[in-house]
């Protein structure tokens, strides 16, 4: 019985050893990445070429889920209010819902599956096709030439891709609300031009998409660089890179809006 | 009816007598030993690389010989022993200096390792782009060179995905001498390849050697291909050398292991049967002993 209990308290142990080591190895790793970002940032080319594999062919996914996102928010926005006589309202509601919460954190969720999967299953590719031990081998930093362009290239995309998100989320709500269901056209706009304040809603919403585009990108290229270099290696890795940055991009979320809140 | 003729490939030769001649080794390996975590993979080895000459490493799967050429290149270390290249001492270099001895070295992976986002041409032309501040005129110029060794010039702007095995590792090999190496390593350069490929891949390894005036170590199990072409041969079992000399000397060796390998046999030192209990008892159980 007891023997039992040691290899279970051992197990137990071995599993949280494991995950603070790989931790510790994702946050090196993450040093080396910004340490070796001069070729990246000097060779620009090299990170414009990652953006338009995941910026650029990231924007339909995120265009028509902003605007199909909106136009639920334009539905049930416009229900909940017009039972307290503040339909007018809509245009706010619709702004701020977007602007501060549901731009960066679904665009970043969109943007993990979109982009993130496929950053991981591309470098874990190139791991397990001996690519990155090519390059080592030909003196050149596979984390400066392969990795870098890559998580930088997340890191911009992210903020633009959420914007377009929320910009395309209010048109949506914009199409419902007044062209759909007739509320007012300039008070729909009113309200949300007095309500949303740059500071505290369009930056905050901003500096959150940031944080989630290095989120994001950083699990991304340390999944796909530590997987496994087998077929069954770089599904799992890229699983996981949906897993880990859905639940870090959430529990980011609620930091941030925790730091961010004033309550006033 | 036509008269197709079928050409006869001209038989290779090579002029042993340009290869350049020093006493010390390109590359040598004292007394190294390596293991991952506590499971040993290298024992005791000690290997000479002589300059301008084609070696071979031979075994079978798992003994050792993609982990030696790992630790000349210095992408692993030696657990214990000395690994030196050009009278550097590999595992003492930084990163700089290391990076700087591969720039001196090509490789050659089992499949190619080609860069699939990238056409032939800018593979061969990568370490140019990178390692040198050559114009674009330049480097298309070398890059044919370089295609036109290996008989791909008209392959240019194919992309991997394109190519068959024989090419890719052809491609692969124009890349591994784009800068012109002093020592070229080539990991199972002849797996899967067609016999028509696996010639002249073979014919491309000594070639390239002699007219860049190179080292080359060959890791492979393909006997009868590479002692046509290697000047030298080392055997390794188990993570040790089991035995060494000329490809004649290997070709004429009675050592049961060598005979073997050479010559193919399914048994003999290496067994056919991976260790297990005995087969009676498997089948019966316990009770066969009874």
């Amino acid at each position: 019985m007891l023997e039992k209990l040691k290899g279970h308290l051992r197990f137990l142990g071995k599993q949280v050893t494991d995950r603070v080591w790989r931790l510790g190895f994702a946050a090196r790793f993450f040093l080396a990445v910004l340490l070796q970002s001069g070729t990246a940032l000097r060779r620009f080319n090299l990170t414009i070429r990652e953006l338009y594999f995941t910026g650029v062919l990231s924007l339909i996914i995120i265009a028509v889920s902003g605007l199909f996102v909106g136009m639920v928010l334009g539905l049930q926005g416009y229900e909940t209010l017009q039972r307290f006589g503040s339909a007018s309202a809509l245009g706010s509601l619709v702004a701020l819902t977007l602007v501060r919460e549901l731009g960066p954190v679904v665009a970043a969720l969109l943007f993990a599956s979109r982009a993130g999967s496929a950053i991981t299953a591309e470098i874990g590719l190139m791991k397990a096709t001996e690519q990155l031990s090519a390059m080592e081998m030909m003196a050149v930093n596979p984390i400066a030439r392969v990795v870098a362009p890559r998580f930088w290239a997340g890191v911009i995309s992210m903020p633009l891709l959420a914007a377009l998100f929320s910009a395309l989320g209010v048109f949506g709500g914009y199409l419902i609300g007044v062209q759909l269901i007739g509320v007012d056209e300039g008070t729909f706009w009113s309200q949300m031009q007095a309500s949303v304040d740059f500071r505290e809603d369009v930056v905050n919403g901003v500096i959150k998409s940031c944080v989630f585009g290095v989120i994001v990108s950083w699990i991304a290229v340390f999944e796909g660089y530590d997987c496994e270099p087998t077929a069954e290696g770089v599904s799992g890795a890229t699983t996981r890179t949906v897993v880990t940055s859905s639940l870090a991009i959430l529990a980011a979320d609620f930091i941030l809006t925790a730091l961010m809140f004033r309550g006033t | 009816m036509s008269s197709a003729r079928i050409r006869r490939p001209q038989k290779y030769t090579y002029k042993r007598e340009l290869q350049p001649v020093s006493a010390d080794p390109l590359v040598k390996l004292s007394n190294v030993n390596f293991a991952y975590d506590s499971r040993p993979i290298l024992t005791g080895i000690n290997m000479e690389i002589p300059r301008g000459k084609v070696v071979a490493i031979m075994g079978i799967s798992g003994s050792g010989k993609t982990t030696t050429l790992r630790l000349i290149g210095g992408q692993l270390k030696p657990t214990s022993g000395e690994v030196h290249v050009d009278g550097q001492l590999v595992s003492a270099l930084d990163d700089q200096d290391l990076f700087s001895m591969r720039r001196r070295m090509g490789m050659l992976f089992q499949f190619g390792a080609l860069f699939t986002d990238m056409t032939v041409f800018d593979n061969v032309a990568f370490q140019m782009r990178e390692h040198t501040d050559l114009s674009e005129d330049m480097i298309q110029d070398l890059v044919m060179m370089k295609l036109n060794a290996v008989g791909l010039r008209g392959a240019s702007h194919m992309m991997p995905s394109e190519l068959s095995g024989g090419m890719a590792r052809r491609v692969a090999l124009a890349r591994a001498i784009a800068l012109d190496p002093m020592l070229i390593m080539y990991d199972e350069p002849f797996a899967g390849l067609d016999p028509i490929s696996l010639a002249v891949v073979g014919q491309l390894i000594r070639t390239l050697n002699d007219a860049l005036g190179a080292s080359s170590i060959i890791v492979t199990h393909d006997v009868q291909e590479s002692l046509k072409i290697v000047d030298y041969v080392y055997f390794v079992s188990e993570g040790k050398i089991v035995a060494e000399g000329t490809a004649d000397d290997i070709r004429n060796s009675t050592a049961p292991y060598i005979h073997q390998f050479v010559w193919g046999e399914a048994d003999g030192p290496v067994a056919f049967q991976y260790p297990a209990s005995p087969y009676r008892t498997e089948i019966f159980g316990e009770a066969a002993h009874a």
